[in-house]
């Protein structure tokens, strides 16, 4: 029967951690906008195309030295 | 304007009439001739267009943009779309912008900012595409000061992350000029940081109260199906804690609105809804935790957290708002954000909050006067439409006033300040009362109507149970029939059919091209009895319909000679008739040209002498008229050709098509009437289309339109206001529901409950219908939710609930409740012929990013 507590306690922190997620995501501002990145998609021609949140692209860096968002 | 224009206008800033005559040509090319179409903006290249590697382009602007594009990397913008730009009209006068470096200015625009980095967010309202999206992420590509850049298609903003020491912000601000994108700085930008309606929390709480709500759940089955011989004991106490636990942060956190909404309706000693749904959650929960805690049960958890879940989706749901819109503009958001200063022999951009009495600004074509002041340089010819709702522009001589908010058709002139923008004539309406009471008065809505009765009759049911098991002697049973109809009467059902059944009503109409400001004025509009209506640009068409000549017919070659002369003016009228007489073909050189505004304009193309204007214009050069008077009321405007009248063009302010059967069709139904700004030109027009019985008002002013509204509210009566001006503003914010008319897609409006796009307003019947229809429904889905509590009483007040009961009972009621809601407000958006017609105004309007692609 201390199965069931070991699956208990495997799934409460497995949906903890999906909720962690959640929160990460909301916070981080994900659910904020969520008509542009559809568009987005469609004009993805590769990873260097758009600095990500926070961090430079690779051009970027040796474009400019300054970023440090 | 000189006498010969340039075959290829450049966009400067003293042509952007020549511009616009071209951009209008886009939505109906001429025929015959194959149309060579710019490859940067779309529109038709005419004369000898520019032409560079066998690309075409209608002028040097959109050639530049285009060049600069490609060689920087950015050639994609021309692959994700066709013809994607937008002309800039901006011109290449960075001055425009210098008043950005002001550190004041900058300060409040700049949402943070450090010595190597600051960031701004620009509104761009030309924003309209995948591909426009696509190059403001790569703007960085442009200009080595730009950082990181991110776009928001639905609010038509851009984020630009930039380096003070490499760029400035007004150099930044010209850049997006020129590219086409030419941010939009009002006043109001300086008061009021945009402040932007996230609903982050919401989505946390959603978030929290689903995870609980399934995991309580799971650990609830195994006893609702009676496996507990399995677990034993310890599972069934461990799996009781472990609910109390993940059901602490849905009571804290999740449901934490509804606590506080309760506490502050106890204050204000009022019954909203909140009050039975804060006591039954806390009935919920302090028995389940008296339950757990003695181990008499396991509680009902799972209700509670799921009841959480699905009251806050509702919430969810009704908070869907507009973001491109802004219902709550005011005369800030009208005005920009600098004028161009004339000081000791120099132009210096100013922001208008700088500006003094006394100072001397310049004003361009299609500017706005910005504080109340005398023309001293120049005649000015400006137009009221939007302030006053006087359709025809008035001509100002030298010495002569002028008022904030009317804008400048024609050649530049030179004001003087006489007041500030504060204090200005415009500004004065803001001071009213009106604008001060609270537009958010929920007191009346249907639900609250509803709450106050159900929690009084909940209340007494509780008592009047728990006194019946008194009465018997069985106290256990008292308390337990006490707690449990608290439990059962929790009002989730009810709680959700009034934003499920709005909200989706209010999705439908977007769809139609009907924004509501939220889900409350849709309740409000089912009492409406008397519809006002605001005449110019409201039920006439703001954009000019092509003028009507009245006369033997022209042939090409005199349409060419009238059109060559026509498009030499700035006048609106001139425009109007220069665009009727295009038909595609080369302007001729016009020699001797001369225009006296208020009068007419003079030339000679190709050896014809020309005449266009007045009758007492054409009788100074000694030609008599043709007596012909058009049968609309509008202005008019003679046509003379080498001596001779010629014949009449008739300018009427053309009604928008659909509007004789939209009063027809409410007629019946409502009270009508018209308060316009303008003059009674047209009176005997409108008392045709408004019948005997409506109030036709003319030349009112902007404070006797609202006061008209008050009188009427006065009498009992509630009131729609449908306007599109500042002159509106007032009466907007007094009535019942102000409804603001839009013509373009971010174009300004004043603060309004409604927001209707001008193609939709024809159906403003259909609307009013089916607002009254989902009125309705929110009352069968009250009904239902009623049914169910009272099912639920029965068995509460008997003593006889289990939390399988609740857990079965709760989220029945509820999804039932959201399917009719869903399906309910469909059905009757169908039938109330909301959706067939929508398609079109939808792919224009909201959507407009996809049907580009």
């Amino acid at each position: 029967m201390s199965v069931i507590l070991i699956l208990v306690l495997a799934s409460l922190s497995l949906a903890g951690l999906f909720l962690a997620a959640f929160v990460w995501a909301v916070r981080s501002g994900q659910f904020d906008d969520t008509q542009t990145p559809s568009l987005r998609v469609l004009t993805e021609d590769g990873p260097s195309s758009l600095p990500l949140a926070g961090k430079p692209g690779p051009e970027t860096i040796t474009k400019h030295e300054h970023r440090n968002i | 304007m000189t006498s010969l224009a340039p075959p290829t206008p450049a966009p400067t800033a003293d042509a952007p009439a020549l511009t616009e005559s071209a951009a209008t040509g886009k939505a109906g090319p001429p025929p015959g001739a194959e149309t060579v179409r710019c490859v940067h903006c779309g529109d038709p290249c005419r004369g000898s267009p520019a032409e560079k590697n066998g690309r075409n382009f209608c002028c040097n602007g959109c050639e530049l943009v285009y060049e600069l594009l490609t060689e920087n990397g950015l050639g994609r913008f021309y692959e994700l779309n066709q013809q994607p730009g937008r002309k800039s009209t901006a011109g290449n006068d960075a001055s425009r912008w210098t008043c950005l470096d002001e550190p004041e200015v900058r300060q409040k625009l700049l949402d943070f900012s450090s010595e190597r980095q600051c960031r701004i967010t620009f509104h761009l309202p030309a924003i309209h595409c995948v591909a426009c999206v696509w190059l403001l992420e790569n703007l960085w590509r442009l200009h080595a000061g730009i950082g990181r850049s991110e776009a928001n298609f639905a609010r038509r903003e851009a984020a630009i992350t930039f380096d003070p020491r490499r760029i400035k912000l007004s150099e930044l601000a010209a850049l997006l000029a020129t590219l086409g994108y030419e941010p939009s700085l009002s006043l109001g930008h300086l008061e009021k940081k945009g402040v932007a309606p996230v609903h982050r929390r919401l989505h946390l709480q959603i978030g929290v109260a689903g995870f609980a709500f399934g995991n309580i759940m799971l650990f609830s089955l195994p006893q609702y199906f009676g496996l507990d011989s399995f677990s034993g004991a310890l599972f069934h106490r461990l799996f009781g804690w472990l609910s109390l636990l993940l059901a602490l942060p849905v009571l804290l956190f999740s449901a934490r609105d509804y606590w506080r909404s309760a506490l502050v309706s106890f204050r204000q000693k009022t019954l909203t809804l909140e009050v039975p749904i804060a006591a039954g959650l806390a009935a919920l929960f302090g028995q389940s935790a008296f339950e757990i805690l003695t181990g008499a049960g396991e509680g009902y958890l799972d209700s509670l957290t799921g009841l959480v879940f699905f009251l806050l989706c509702g919430r969810l749901f009704q908070l869907k708002t507009h973001e491109r819109l802004a219902f709550d503009r005011d005369y800030q958001c009208f005005f920009p954000l600098s004028v161009t200063r004339r000081k000791g022999g120099r132009q210096e951009a100013v922001a208008i909050t700088e500006l003094e009495v006394g100072d001397r600004i310049l004003l361009r074509h299609g500017e706005l006067i910005p504080a109340d002041a005398r023309v001293t340089e120049g005649v000015a010819l400006i137009d009221y439409s939007f302030v006053t709702g006087e359709s025809e522009p008035v001509a100002r001589q030298p010495g002569e006033p002028v008022y904030a908010g009317g804008r400048l058709t024609g050649a530049m002139v030179e004001l003087a300040i006489e007041k500030p923008t504060r204090q200005s004539y415009l500004a004065s309406l803001w001071s009213h009362a009106a604008f001060g009471k609270d537009r958010e008065d929920q007191r009346h809505s249907l639900i609250n109507r509803y709450s106050r009765k159900f929690t009084l009759a909940v209340v007494a049911v509780a008592l009047g149970a728990a006194f019946f098991w008194l009465l018997k002697g069985n106290t256990a049973t008292a308390g337990k029939a006490f707690i449990s109809v608290l439990i059962v009467a929790c009002p989730c059902a009810l709680a959700l059919a009034a934003p499920l059944t709005l909200g989706t009503a209010q999705r439908w109409l977007a769809k139609a091209g009907v924004f509501a400001k939220n889900t409350g004025v849709l309740e409000k509009i089912s009492d409406i009895q008397l519809v006002v209506f605001d005449k110019t640009g409201t039920l006439t068409l703001s954009k000019a319909a092509p003028p009507a000549f009245y006369g033997p017919p022209l042939n090409p070659a005199e349409k060419r000679l009238v059109f060559s002369l026509a498009r030499q003016s700035l006048h609106p009228l001139a425009a109007r008739i220069a665009a009727a007489t295009d038909a595609g073909q080369s302007p001729a050189a016009v020699v001797d040209f001369c225009e006296q505004p208020g009068k007419g304009l003079r030339g000679f193309v190709d050896g014809h002498e020309i005449l266009l204007g007045s009758a007492s214009w054409l009788k100074t050069h000694g030609i008599t008229a043709t007596p012909v008077s058009p049968p609309g009321a509008g202005s008019v405007a003679h046509l003379a050709l080498d001596g001779k009248a010629r014949g009449v063009f008739g300018l009427e302010n053309e009604m928008r098509p659909e509007i004789p059967l939209l009063l027809r069709r409410l007629k019946g139904q409502y009270q009508l009437a018209l308060l316009s700004g303008d003059q009674p030109r047209e009176q005997a027009r409108f008392r045709a289309l408004f019948g005997g019985q409506a109030a036709l008002r003319f030349n009112q002013s902007p404070l006797e339109k609202l006061e008209y509204i008050h009188a009427r509210q006065r009498e009992g009566r509630k009131v729609m206001m449908v306007g599109d001006g500042l002159n509106d503003a007032g009466a907007l914010q007094q009535s019942d529901v102000g409804v603001a008319v839009m013509e373009k897609s971010g174009a300004f409006t004043p603060a309004s409950d409604i927001i209707v796009t001008g193609t939709a307003l024809g159906r403003l019947d259909r609307v009013l219908a089916y607002a009254r229809q989902s009125a309705r429904l929110v009352r069968v889905g009250f009904a239902i939710s009623a049914a169910y509590n009272l099912a639920g009483l029965s068995v509460a007040a008997a003593g006889l609930l289990s939390p399988l009961i609740c857990a079965i009972l709760m989220p029945l009621s509820s999804v039932t409740v959201v399917v009719f809601a869903a399906t309910g407000a469909t059905w009757a958006a169908r039938r109330a012929g909301i959706l067939p017609v929508a398609s079109q105004g939808s792919a224009s309007i909201s959507n407009d990013g996809r049907a580009a692609l």
